[in-house]
């Protein structure tokens, strides 16, 4: 059984990091599915065989989609820059760029605290060392 | 702005950071129910009720022909610890200062926490059922020698496997229990710390406000602790000398298992 979705020993970190290694695991998975899909029906001729590969390609969309909402959710910095750049007409790079200078360096109130909901953002701690 | 009314504090940014900061290194260590038990949420301040999956009769039905059910929920409790800061001390905070006097946020985050435990571990009367009176198990007393504990903990750990409850478990020790266990050394050396943990085959943890000592199953899905507002420190007031605010969160606690641990009794 593999553990590669770690770079740091597992009993070291705490449980909402291993919960997010894990999601970001998941995430790398969906997207490379997304591609070898994308490949196989580039090549592909049988429309039946297409048409299961690209039924099967929506779903890994499903799955990327949702890894990826769960990490923003936990991530309140990503996902402000993510919201400055998904879903926006325009340029990409410039948008990428605006948002990561609002994210990081107008930087978010203390006053509105590190996380959305203003809390301090301890959650769960099971896993934790002590 | 948000119910906490943060931003009409006479703080800055820089000063609610080390607020911030300072209240979860306080609080992580004495949270102990939470390295135990099952997390859900946070579901936000507007979250009131757990469902339960369970119904009440009811004594009449608006209408003949009909029969109705009310539903039955676990309604969210809130706890709050107030505390004040000295103004002048925050002033020098953001001139670099780097002792800054907190004791009063650092009181307020023990407090908590050990009410938080308190309410997981032995209830809180009217509101939740915590686990040591829920365990249908006896609960037998530690004693005042820690070369007694590896019996006890086996012999819950064994009361647990006969009820089907399948490991790893945790323990969860009050101060004076969780003190005496970490300076002891069995014969020979051991430390009875890592025997206990031998036993378990999981964690020991700090958790103030545990009377003796609780022995959980951490299989899951047993004991759910579920978070509205996960803690947070909001604004009350101010004057010329002080800021007044406060540490607070809602949750509700269930326990589905009530045989998934066995309490210890000091």
């Amino acid at each position: 059984m593999g553990f590669d979705q770690y770079h740091e020993p597992p009993g070291e970190l705490p449980a909402a990091t291993r919960t997010f290694a894990r999601l970001c695991a998941s995430l790398t998975e969906e997207a490379e599915a997304i591609g070898w899909y994308e490949q196989r029906i580039a090549i592909e001729t049988d429309p039946e065989a297409l048409a299961v590969m690209r039924d099967a390609q929506g779903e890994e969309f499903k799955h990327f989609s949702m890894d990826l909402e769960f990490l923003l959710r936990r991530t309140p910095p990503w996902r402000e820059v993510a919201q400055g750049i998904l879903f926006q007409p325009g340029d990409i790079v410039e948008h990428g760029e605006e948002a990561e200078a609002e994210a990081f360096e107008g930087g978010a109130s203390g006053a509105s605290g590190a996380y959305e909901d203003g809390s301090l953002g301890i959650g769960g701690l099971r896993g934790a060392s002590r | 702005m948000n119910h906490l009314l943060r931003s009409n504090a006479p703080i800055s940014d820089a000063g609610w950071e080390l607020l911030d900061r300072e209240a979860r290194e306080r609080l992580a260590p004495a949270l102990g129910a939470r390295k135990l038990v099952d997390f859900s949420g946070p579901h936000g301040w507007d979250h009131s009720a757990t469902n339960l999956g369970r119904t009440s009769p009811l004594a009449s039905a608006p209408g003949d022909g009909v029969s109705g059910l009310q539903r039955r929920v676990l309604a969210l409790v809130e706890l709050r610890a107030d505390f004040e800061l000295s103004r002048a001390e925050l002033r020098d905070a953001d001139r670099g200062a780097d002792d800054t006097n907190l004791e009063g946020l650092d009181d307020a985050a023990h407090r908590i926490a050990v009410a938080e435990n308190i309410a997981v571990f032995h209830g809180w009367q009217g509101a939740i059922t915590g686990i040591g009176e829920a365990s249908p198990h006896k609960q037998v007393r530690l004693g005042a020698a820690t070369d007694g504990y590896p019996r006890h903990v086996a012999g819950a750990v064994e009361r647990l496997l006969c009820n089907g409850i399948t490991g790893p478990y945790g323990l969860a020790l009050g101060r004076e229990q969780y003190r005496g266990v970490v300076e002891t050394a069995e014969h020979g050396g051991y430390p009875l710390l890592d025997h206990l943990r031998k036993i378990l085959e999981g964690p020991i943890v700090w958790a103030p406000g545990v009377n003796g000592a609780v022995v959980v199953s951490l299989r899951g899905g047993d004991f759910v602790f579920e978070s509205g507002q996960d803690l947070s420190i909001g604004y009350e007031s101010h004057d010329g000398e002080l800021v007044r605010l406060y540490l607070e969160e809602s949750f509700s606690f269930h326990v589905a298992t009530p045989e998934a641990a066995v309490a210890l009794k000091p």
